[in-house]
């Protein structure tokens, strides 16, 4: 088992598929508009008190879970994780790779790495820049929210580099689940929250804000246990599946 | 075999090919079986059955809870329907969204990525005619997607009893709302999906253009709320598609905002109307600078 290893040349062709000169511009956009809008927040609050106050209160957290957790988080890890590969499938370049003397599993974790990568400098560290932003603090907040969108990123990466590595339908069916199953049928039936990456992280976020959490309006569907477990389970399993999916994938079946 | 029966090197054989001589439909037969195409394709009919899959599972969601609605409404008899017409769209905007990233890309990138645009402006077909097409037959998808459930609720609210009269207003208003919001969101989604050939990438960028969008409305709306200006929360909906279209609605037409706050007074409804057709032109003057340039 000495291909589990990471491998730096698949890790500089994946980077470089993901981050060429146009694409870092238009995935700088997410975290800017974040920003941007943190910003415009903080100077309303300086306009008008009871917004100061509320940015101290419950606002803070509100957007960046809003915005953060359930806005960015499945965004960047959908188009960083199906972008480390799924291009590659289709193109039908991925043949030159799998042609090598790579263990299957390795090409995995080495894409998942370097997706994990970018979920982190495009939407970890913003939500820490916001976080501090919003709060003027780098506080229980700060802290709590970017370990959270941490969590959220690595297993929504896991979970939609699976995806590509299993259909071509990835982005769609990746949308469909961070939208309509996290977002709308969450919202609509209760039951459904228990299934959703966000709601585990937001479980972090919970107990990480300790007392504070009911002040503050942060409130998981699920516990920090479970919430943790179901992160940890479903990140492994994800990638460990995606390696074996790998290993006996089918191409050219193009229709 | 002779030097004579083998004939001059370099003559011209007739093989019997022959001319067509019969009357030519012309441009705007082109650009009606584009459109129709077009439409078709936006539900994957005339494409194999797993491009089917992805449109209709999303007709399907969305259909849905017109359905419920109507089942539910006729068996305990309510006096009028759960989920409004002008507020059904709204409520669904997340199946329409990803409905718009799912498809635009299948509408627009297939002719860039497998290089067969080039052979479409090769006929009598301008590349506005294309545009065009393209466009109507998007925007057309996009009026069956919403407009099905739509009238499936009129149908489903005059099965059970309830006055037409009373119905048949706010179907209107939103079956017009559902004109404006098609031809907004068509616009979005495909200027965004002629950028790229590449089909993942397109997905991912018109859905996360509307949800960033939508995002920084509701953040920007909530923070106008706890300044307490109603004027400036009126405004924000002109942040993001679907508040705006929904102004538009609420302020042209007389629906009830489903947004809480629609645009403010008669210059609100003027304003947020200029913008959505702004938006419109605005997405179909860069389509056509698209096509006009040589396609890569």
């Amino acid at each position: 088992m000495s291909g589990l290893a990471f491998n730096g040349t698949v890790a500089s062709l994946t980077r470089r598929s993901l981050l060429g000169r146009k694409r870092t511009l238009v995935l700088a956009l997410l975290p800017l508009a974040l920003l941007a809008l943190c910003i415009f927040a903080r100077v309303l609050g300086g306009i008008d008190s009871g917004i100061e106050r509320e940015l101290s209160g419950r606002l803070a957290p509100d957007l960046l879970a809003a915005f953060g957790i359930a806005i960015l988080m499945p965004l960047l890890g959908l188009i960083a994780g199906t972008g480390a590969i799924g291009p590659e499938i289709d193109e039908g370049s991925i043949v030159y790779l799998l042609a090598k003397p790579l263990n299957r599993y390795s090409i995995i974790v080495t894409k998942l790495v370097v997706a994990v990568g970018v979920v982190v400098g495009f939407g970890v560290l913003p939500v820490a820049v916001a976080g501090v932003v919003l709060t003027g603090e780098v506080g229980a907040v700060t802290v709590a929210f970017t370990v959270g969108a941490l969590a959220a990123g690595v297993a929504y990466a896991a979970v939609f580099l699976l995806l590509a590595v299993a259909s071509r339908n990835a982005v769609v069916l990746g949308l469909i689940y961070a939208l309509i199953w996290e977002s709308l049928v969450g919202g609509l039936v209760p039951g459904a929250q228990a299934l959703s990456i966000q709601q585990w992280s937001l479980a972090v976020v919970e107990r990480l804000l300790g007392d504070d959490a009911s002040r503050l309006g942060v409130d998981a569907a699920v516990g920090l246990g479970t919430g943790l477990t179901l992160l940890v389970v479903v990140t492994v399993a994800a990638t460990v599946y995606a390696g074996r999916r790998l290993q006996t994938l089918r191409l050219n079946d193009e229709t | 075999m002779t030097d004579q029966q083998r004939g001059p090197a370099g003559a011209i054989h007739d093989i019997g090919y022959r001319h067509y001589d019969g009357p030519r439909l012309g441009p705007a037969y082109i650009r009606r079986a584009l459109f129709l195409e077009t439409l078709r394709g936006a539900f994957g009919l005339g494409r194999s059955a797993r491009s089917k899959v992805m449109p209709l599972l999303l007709l399907a969601v969305m259909v849905l809870p017109a359905l419920v609605v109507t089942v539910v409404t006729s068996y305990i008899g309510f006096d009028t329907l759960p989920l409004g017409y002008t507020e059904y769209v709204v409520t669904l905007q997340v199946v329409v969204t990803v409905f718009l990233g799912a498809q635009s890309p299948v509408v627009m990138s297939r002719d860039l990525r497998f290089r067969v645009a080039p052979l479409y402006f090769s006929r009598p077909l301008s590349r506005s005619q294309y545009v065009q097409a393209k466009y109507a037959g998007m925007v057309a998808a996009l009026v069956v997607l919403m407009g099905l459930p739509l009238t499936l609720l009129l149908a489903g609210a005059l099965l059970s009893k309830l006055p037409l009269d009373e119905q048949l207003p706010d179907y209107l208003r939103a079956m017009a709302g559902v004109l404006v919001f098609a031809f907004v969101l068509a616009g979005i989604g495909l200027v965004i999906a002629a950028l790229t050939p590449r089909r993942g990438v397109g997905v991912a960028a018109v859905v996360g253009v509307l949800l960033v969008l939508s995002g920084i409305q509701a953040t920007v709306r909530a923070l106008a709320g706890e300044l307490g200006n109603d004027t400036f929360t009126g405004y924000a909906g002109l942040l993001s598609p679907y508040p705006l279209v929904d102004g538009v609605t609420a302020g042209v037409f007389g629906a009830d905002s489903s947004f809480g706050e629609g645009p403010p007074g008669a210059l609100g409804a003027l304003v947020f109307t200029a913008v959505a057709v702004l938006l419109v032109v605005v997405c179909y003057v860069v389509l056509l600078a698209r096509y006009r340039k040589a396609l890569s």
